[in-house]
């Protein structure tokens, strides 16, 4: 075994704990060092990861091969990384409205660390564990300002519905080793190669199904989505832009490994549910979030009919869906997190969070103004920013599977997302009105920002813009990882 | 580079610089948004005057791989197809932008978008890549909501940016799944328009394949192009468009879609073009005849034009229907027509507007008298719009009319109709009620377009409707070479005896003169 392999999520986990030290000593006045401290830890290590030829990018198994290291992991732990910086700038802006702040950016440090375990499990038990440690820690996450009753309240909704699709989780895969007697994906692969009746078998189906229920409370698809527009509502900004895009990139992460290493056989079957799931998780984000007024439960449910989106690309089951996914994927970190950057700069100052706290925005901060700006129409998949052509390449692998299966359930799904994405033109662009164009503004007031804070919002720009124009690089890496995968 | 990016890149460039500008600097922005469409005008002028006819490929190429995996490139090239619809957008833009002095609140960002739109269009215009040739028409869409949904005028201003917003976007999304469909299924693993057409010509797609993707690029487009029945955003989204917004998406942007026929569909499916050519003749009818039955029953001046603009769209359909050399190059000499004659309208409605404050027919009249050469253009263009000989729309027409009667002949008959009567009762009307007849008192204090600069939009598009009138060589030599690649995969489908040649009339006459 080659210890070495996880020097990078022991890296995390250090960090966090010496962060909750350090709290000890650094005096209140300057908690906000605390978080520069960590977004400066975690560029090295990214730094590291993407110089490829330090410990964090070697390739290999650890753990008996429940610990994999691979294309596709080495993909996802650089967008953790990635997400968490930028999460930890957000949270470092927000940190004057909390107590505690050290606490809150080792947590999310835990929860990075679940979501890099992950992105390399490669091991039922390895799932369920890294599964929970992003979960509990985001049940703290979620509720962190106790003084609030709707971060409370929220936090409660998430432990409540996290634990039954937990309990859901480890039953299903209870059922999977019962049957299969193996809780390695590989090894499972195997065992399903050599008795094929497994595939048929009631047990071992419903196990996988229960897996995927699980996975599915992860990225809030259809029908486990109902906790998704509360939590992101009531969560502090920093904990909704992390859950929307590592929480969310997390399930991904493990639902393409089930599904295309570990059973890839059953998953061949399963394309019509598949389809079904992704269609109608798409209408009913977009449907609900046309009447919303509370800005981060608008993102709620954009969040879910995103995940509408990226499942079109799992349920087209070829190579060109699953990079388009991490493709996709991509664009959708810098835009939210932009968003919610947005969010968190001008909205801490209000009792409220409805769209119209954006009025007037144009004038009181162009640059926040047109980042909120550039994250909608990229959401709204407009060219040339990052949503268009990560949709691009997600409608292009349903088309090829309706080609290559001949199933016109594909071509439903696609005009499915079509008639989405029109109706998802509509709230985007109200929210650039508001900012624009509305009349109701009362505090013009110009909107100081730090200097990380544009830093920020220069960096998600740039990368919307960059995946956007250049994608070559970005789509050279998704289809070098999806090309871990087996199916 | 290729002339053509720059033709293109300079409006985008123009609204990039516009972003640096503050945004109280009026003076400014307006002459960097004018000075960009007339680089890229004169350019267009340029590369139209040194175009070389009947010359084999596309000229003036440029190509730069972008996503290599996918065969995306950004593929720039011109041929007898677009280089006069390139032309013709960059004159409407330079045109439009002229004419936003209507534009008085927020002046930066209208111009920001109108240069994005310009930019855009050309681009999509120029692209031989199916990627950058939806990409580059989308980015140029989008600026048309928002600029309806700011700038836009009148009570239902509302209601039509949803309507418009909702139709064109779902009509690009069904032509992108068409886009993609056609990708995928050619198996040639490439965007390239060129290979493209070369891969399909040496492997044709099965007909169910073809079944399949031509009916979404055809209802795909046909709503961007407002075929009927899909075309009830147009009148009202014009009219409540500020007038340079309605002169780029009727005259150029609307021209996307018939040109993606043409120039995709029309040589890569040419068995379902076939299958569905007679469909298409039959919903022309419904733009020509019933289109412009609506329109003789219009009371707003600007819902009139934009009725009279959809019905237009019927000949150009009428002409790819057709499918032969004459329809095809009839239809996009009516494009070019079009491109002007709508920009034309627009911008000279647009100006009435801006004066009066209303274009309801009955409140206005005698408008000649106060504005005799806002006037005297309205009237020309009026007599453009019904086909009068002399103008570059009779020429077009003319020729589509040709094109179709060998192949739909009741159709054809059908449609002169719509063109010889209907337009002309329409256009007359508008033309005696808003010109002349008398004055309303209070419209005494109209002042007309005054100084060379207002006056400088309307008299260039007249003269370029002019031009193509009394000269279409300049046109159908560039076009027929071209639109014989695009048709030679069709046979004639009526196959008739050809027509003895007549002799010269002079000579007959000398003959009947000698016999006498």
């Amino acid at each position: 075994m080659n210890a070495s392999l996880i020097s990078l999520e022991m890296s995390v986990v250090g960090l966090g704990l010496v962060l909750m030290l350090a709290d000890l000593f650094v005096p209140t006045e300057r908690r906000r060092f605390i978080g520069y401290a960590a977004i400066a830890a975690l560029s090295f290590l990214l730094f590291a990861s993407l110089s490829g030829n330090g410990s964090c990018s070697l390739a290999g198994t650890a753990f008996n091969g429940e610990f994999i290291n691979d294309g596709l992991s080495l993909f996802f732990k650089r967008f953790f990384l990635v997400a968490a910086i930028l999460v930890l700038f957000i949270a470092a802006e927000f940190a004057d409205r909390i107590v505690a702040a050290a606490e809150y950016y080792s947590l999310i440090l835990f929860a990075l660390a679940g979501m890099l375990f992950a992105a390399s499990s490669n091991d039922f038990a390895m799932l369920f564990v890294s599964i929970e440690l992003i979960t509990i820690t985001f049940y703290v996450l979620v509720s962190f300002q106790r003084s609030k009753l709707a971060s409370l309240e929220a936090g409660v909704k998430y432990l409540i519905l996290g634990a039954l699709s937990s309990a859901f989780m480890i039953f299903g895969i209870a059922l999977i080793w019962g049957t299969s007697g193996e809780l390695n994906f590989n090894k499972l692969a195997a065992v399903l190669a050599k008795t094929p009746e497994l595939e048929t078998s009631k047990i071992f189906l419903l196990g996988v199904l229960l897996v995927l229920v699980g996975l599915g409370f992860k990225i809030a698809a259809f029908p486990f989505q109902i906790w998704a527009p509360d939590v992101y509502q009531g969560a502090p900004t920093p904990t909704t832009a992390f859950l929307a895009v590592g929480s969310k990139a997390a399930g991904f992460a493990l639902l393409l490994r089930v599904l295309f290493t570990a059973v890839p056989g059953v998953t061949a079957h399963w394309g019509n549910l598949l389809i079904v799931i992704s269609g109608i998780t798409i209408l009913y984000g977009n449907l609900c979030a046309l009447p919303q007024h509370n800005l981060k439960r608008l993102l709620g449910y954009s969040s879910i009919s995103h995940a509408g989106y990226l499942l079109l690309g799992v349920a087209a089951l070829n190579a060109s869906g699953q990079s388009a996914i991490l493709y996709y994927l991509a664009g959708y970190l810098f835009t939210v997190l932009a968003a919610f950057l947005v969010i968190a700069l001008v909205l801490r100052h209000l009792d409220t969070e409805e769209i119209s706290g954006l009025a007037g925005l144009n004038q009181r901060s162009p640059l926040l103004a047109a980042t909120m700006t550039i994250s909608m129409v990229s959401l709204a998949g407009i060219p040339p920013l990052a949503g268009f052509f990560g949709k691009f390449l997600l409608l292009k692998s349903a088309v090829e599977a309706a080609q290559t299966t001949g199933n016109h359930g594909y071509y439903c799904l696609v005009f499915t997302a079509l008639a989405g994405v029109v109706i998802s033109l509509y709230y985007y662009f109200g929210v650039i009105k508001v900012m624009y164009w509305s009349r109701e503004a009362k505090d013009l007031s110009a909107i100081e920002l730090s200097a990380p804070a544009m830093v920020t919002a220069w960096i998600c720009i740039a990368g919307i813009f960059w995946i956007g124009l250049f994608p070559n690089t970005l789509l050279t890496l998704a289809n070098a990882a999806a090309g871990a995968l087996k199916l | 580079m290729s002339i053509l990016t720059y033709i293109a890149g300079w409006p985008l460039l123009a609204a990039l610089a516009l972003v640096l500008v503050p945004g109280n600097y009026r003076v400014p922005i307006r002459a960097i948004a004018v000075l960009g469409t007339l680089l890229s005008a004169v350019l267009a002028v340029k590369m139209f005057c040194q175009f070389v006819p009947g010359a084999n490929g596309y000229q003036f190429e440029q190509q730069v791989t972008w996503v290599e995996s996918l065969g995306i490139s950004y593929h720039v090239g011109v041929d007898g197809l677009n280089v006069g619809l390139i032309l013709m957008g960059a004159i409407v833009a330079f045109a439009a932008a002229l004419c936003s002095f209507e534009i008085q609140s927020r002046e930066k960002e209208f111009y920001i978008l109108l240069l994005v739109m310009s930019g855009g269009i050309l681009g999509a215009f120029a692209s031989l890549d199916l990627f950058f040739f939806y990409f580059l028409h989308e980015l140029a869409l989008v600026p048309t909501f928002i600029m309806i949904g700011i700038w836009g005028r009148g009570e239902q201003k509302n209601y039509a940016t949803f309507q418009i917003t909702l139709y064109l976007s779902a009509g690009a999304l069904i032509a992108l799944i068409g886009l993609i469909a056609l990708y995928v299924q050619s198996g040639a693993n490439t965007f390239d328009i060129p290979k493209l057409i070369e891969h399909v010509k040496a492997n044709p797609l099965s007909l169910s394949a073809q079944n399949l993707i031509f009916p979404l690029l055809l209802f795909g487009f046909g709503i961007l192009v407002s075929l009927w029945p899909f075309h009830s955003w147009a009148p009202l989204g014009y009219g409540v468009a500020p007038s340079p917004t309605a002169m780029l998406h009727a005259g150029v942007l609307k021209k996307f879609g018939l040109y993606g026929l043409i120039r995709v569909a029309l040589p890569m499916l040419p068995d379902a073009a076939q299958h569905w050519a007679q469909f298409l003749a039959w919903l022309c009818v419904g733009n020509i005849l019933y289109i412009g039955w609506v329109a003789m029953r219009q009371k707003d001046l600007n819902l009139l034009i934009g009725n009279s603009s959809v019905a237009h769209m019927g000949f150009i359909f009428l002409g790819i229907a057709s499918l032969n050399l004459i329809g095809v190059s009839g239809a996009v000499l009516i494009m070019i027509a079009h491109g002007f004659l709508a920009a034309l309208t627009f911008a000279l409605s647009g100006y009435i507007y801006q004066q009066t404050g209303t274009l309801r027919i009955s409140e206005l009249g005698g408008l000649c008298r106060k504005l005799p050469f806002i006037g005297t253009a309205l009237l020309m263009a009026a007599m453009a719009g019904c086909g009068l000989p002399g103008f570059a729309n009779f020429v077009g027409e003319a020729t589509v009319f040709f094109g179709a009667w060998k192949v739909f002949p009741a159709i054809t008959v059908m449609a002169l109709w719509g063109a010889l009567v209907i337009g002309g009762i329409y256009m007359t009307r508008a033309v005696r009620n808003v010109l002349h007849g008398p004055l309303p008192e209070k419209w005494n204090s109209l002042t007309d377009a005054k100084h060379v600069w207002r006056k400088l939009p309307y008299a260039l598009l007249l003269a370029s409707l002019l031009v193509f009138g009394f000269w279409p060589r300049l046109l159908t030599d560039k076009i027929n070479p071209a639109a014989e690649i695009v048709v030679s995969g069709y046979k004639l489908q009526v196959a008739g005896a050809p027509l003895p040649a007549a002799k010269p009339v002079s000579q007959s006459l000398l003959m009947s003169a000698a016999t006498k």
